[in-house]
């Protein structure tokens, strides 16, 4: 693949959530996530961006999605300023679109957003002239994320037509998991949720996905699995009774995960609450794919600045 | 186009218009006839002057000019936002020849002073401005206001518009008190409990989009209350800007028990489905048109939020069998800072006078209202809540509108009167173009 010589096939300036790509798109983003790897090691395209000032403005904490954008701009070569929203203006009050649009004027081309209203990436790339690409929004979308999970699968299990993923936890408020709903059901998996009932409230009659609120029903003969950080801060733990009756019925540990197909992988999206959504022999044992999933983070950044650049 | 704005202390005009389609929901008919206004009253056309202005009305519709039970004119307090003058002059270019100003206003509008002085703001402006009373002190849902001094002062009715009178006490309390002075209680139907949080309607939409859903059993609940409440003491209840069909089955149902209860419903909620909020532009009775770009347009953000489609068709049949008395705007105009920001942050309202005739006519080319039912529930049924006729008969005072039914326009930022611009129909091209509004024998308006 030949990057950064002649137009651009790719026919986004934005990305919003992965419900705006076809299945062939993203394929294309998960083959260029590999290419990006070689690359990365190489060196081979680290001017492939020098035309772009990509700003990372994080309105929630973040460390693992922040680094890894700012690895993946810098590998390919673009200038990156970090909003240090608590440093900035917009600690001041100041409003997103006033923000975004400083940053323009000063010279960014590229905004990895993460915000914690569901929206606000769509706001912004109506209300500027950046290019914006979603590092996580509210409830609402990460798509990024959901393309390194689909990454990190696909080099387990192979392609993922046909296979069985089951997501478990609080599905209902994950961005994480409504964007890899997204992504897993266009590549032509089936996806299971599974949780308490409010947990997985709103994902009834989605084609391509099933509902279950028992942990046997979600795990049994799943390909692969993949837990949700259980947001103990936030009062999503109000709609199903208490923390204890989650950790008891849903806990993932390696006697639980026998249910699911032999050796089916684990996948968790970070930080991990060991102890609550799963164990951390479970987190730490031989499973487990998270170490990979953040690895993979950084290509398929790459692969997404690249693609959203134009040059690739 | 040129446009002219009056007043409703200009001097009285007389004019014949020939040619056009007249409807007068009150008498039943709906005929192409000449009529005349002289010296600002309705006249046989033998009667006009042979010098009077003679408008070619073909194509045209005339009929009782419209009245809006539900407006936000933020004066006092918000004058950057709308002001009684631009409010009244977005009404008259709607259509409209009285407005029913909502006393949540900063400073509110919960003493006689306070509404004395919104209606004299008001007395020279482009349509009747009226003033509704907050029912509470302050709107604080603690004690009953002053009503009797209200009414003394002008108040058409009484309200706790962005909220529900806080409780059961207050409700029946004030449901008395104005139906003592023969006026109607506005209910905005809103459980604040069960609504906590809810952004839009809560459903399939809102679950993809990641928006906290707010339940429709915060306004049934209310309005089961309220329809209670009415029933005991027999005072007059009016629910406003209902948006579920449930609701609008308690109020049928209560009617049919002898319940003295009135209600409206928005253009908002009869024309444009949740989906908006997810990006969708076409009307509630169309197949959606989705371009995810529009999607989370703080534009769309209302309360109550925008209904299933299931509910707009049933509020539309609703009105067009009478169940709901009026077309309401629930006009809110917000400035642009409180309107840019993600969805779930930004203030609730949109706009709505300058456009509520065109997405009525919308419905009625979709085939989904009569035309005559649409005129009913913008003119007379709701003038006749506030004490207000709308008739054609001769010798009636001239309270008319006059518009064009198949002229196009496109909402547009640049030409809307109203000093806000929050509606998510910016940039769509809509159908009705209002010619000529008349208040009380005064031209308020006039494009040609």
């Amino acid at each position: 693949m030949a990057l950064g010589t002649g137009p651009s096939t790719w026919a986004h300036r934005h990305l919003l959530d992965v419900d705006a790509l076809s299945r062939r798109e993203i394929e294309r983003v998960l083959d260029l996530a590999l290419v990006m790897r070689e690359a990365r090691e190489t060196r081979a395209h680290r001017r492939l961006l020098d035309l772009e000032t990509v700003a990372l403005a994080f309105y929630e904490p973040s460390t693992r999605t922040r680094v890894s954008f700012e690895l993946a701009a810098k590998a390919l070569g673009a200038t990156v300023v970090d909003l240090a929203v608590e440093r900035s203006s917009a600690g001041k009050g100041e409003s997103l679109v006033d923000t975004l649009r400083t940053l323009r004027r000063v010279g960014a081309t590229i905004v990895v957003l993460r915000h914690a209203s569901s929206g606000a990436p769509y706001l912004a790339a109506r209300e500027t002239d950046l290019s914006i690409v979603n590092a996580g929004d509210g409830t609402h979308a990460h798509p990024t994320q959901a393309l390194l999970d689909a990454v990190t699968l696909r080099e387990a299990l192979g392609p993922l037509e046909g296979r069985r993923i089951a997501i478990v936890g609080d599905v209902a408020h994950s961005r994480v998991a409504r964007s890899n709903v997204h992504a897993l059901t266009a590549l032509g998996a089936h996806v299971r949720v599974g949780g308490p009932p409010a947990w997985v409230a709103g994902f009834d009659g989605i084609p391509g996905v099933e509902v279950a609120t028992t942990l046997a029903d979600a795990l049994t003969d799943a390909d692969a699995v993949m837990t949700l950080r259980v947001q103990t801060e936030r009062a999503a733990v109000a709609g199903i009774g208490s923390l204890a009756a989650y950790v008891d019925a849903w806990r993932l540990d390696e006697d639980r995960m026998r249910l699911a197909a032999p050796d089916a992988p684990l996948l968790h999206p970070g930080p991990t609450n060991e102890g609550v959504e799963l164990t951390a022999d479970l987190a730490n044992g031989p499973r487990s794919l998270i170490g990979r999933q953040v690895e993979h983070g950084v290509t398929v950044r790459m692969a997404v600045l690249a693609l959203v650049a134009g040059v690739a | 186009m040129s446009e002219v704005f009056g007043g409703v202390r200009d001097p009285v005009a007389t004019f014949v218009i020939i040619g056009a389609r007249v409807v007068d929901p009150a008498a039943g008919t709906d005929e192409v006839r000449e009529m005349a206004v002289v010296d600002g009253r309705i006249a046989e056309v033998s009667a006009a002057p042979s010098d009077a202005e003679r408008i070619d009305g073909h194509g045209l519709v005339v009929a009782p000019a419209f009245c809006d039970l539900h407006v936000h004119l933020r004066e006092p307090g918000d004058a950057a936002t709308e002001t009684i003058a631009s409010g009244a002059r977005a009404a008259a270019k709607g259509g409209f020849s009285t407005v029913c100003a909502m006393p949540n206003t900063d400073p509110p509008l919960d003493d006689a002073e306070r509404i004395e002085r919104v209606l004299a703001a008001g007395a020279d402006a482009a349509c009747r401005v009226r003033v509704i009373g907050a029912a509470t002190v302050g709107r604080g849902g603690e004690r009953i206001g002053d009503l009797d001094a209200q009414a003394a002062a002008g108040a058409v009715a009484w309200s706790d518009d962005g909220a529900s009178v806080a409780t059961d006490e207050l409700t029946e309390a004030a449901l008395v008190a104005a139906g003592r002075l023969g006026r109607p209680l506005i209910e905005h139907a809103e459980d604040a409990g069960l609504a906590a949080g809810g952004v839009m309607r809560a459903g399939a939409t809102a679950a993809a989009l990641g928006l906290t859903g707010w339940d429709p059993r915060a306004e049934v609940a209310v309005v089961e209350r309220d329809l209670a409440i009415a029933a005991r003491t027999g005072a007059r209840l009016h629910l406003t800007h209902l948006s579920t069909a449930a609701s609008v089955e308690a109020v049928r149902r209560a009617r049919g028990e002898g319940v003295q209860v009135t209600c409206d419903v928005t253009p908002h909620h009869l024309a444009l489905a949740e989906t908006w909020v997810a990006g969708d532009r076409a009307f509630a009775w169309d197949e959606p048109r989705t371009d995810a770009l529009l999607a989370y347009d703080a534009a769309c953000r209302v309360n109550p939020p925008l209904a299933t489609r299931e509910d707009a068709l049933a509020l539309l049949a609703a009105v067009d069998d009478g169940t709901i008395d009026a077309i309401a705007t629930d006009h809110a105009p917000h400035p642009t800072p409180v309107k840019l920001v993600p969805f779930g942050e930004a203030a609730p309202g949109l706009i709505g006078l300058e456009t509520a005739l065109s997405v009525g006519l919308a419905a009625v080319a979709a085939g989904h209202l009569r035309l005559g039912s649409l005129l009913g529930a913008l003119g007379p049924r709701p003038a006749g809540i506030i004490g207000e006729t709308r008739s054609l008969a001769v010798g009636e005072p001239a309270d008319l509108v006059c518009f064009d039914p198949e002229a196009h326009w496109r909402v547009e930022r640049r030409t809307l009167v109203s000093r806000s611009a929050n509606t998510p129909l910016i940039g769509l091209e809509l159908t009705g173009v209002v010619r000529l509004t008349v208040a009380d024998g005064r031209v308020t308006y006039r494009a040609e």
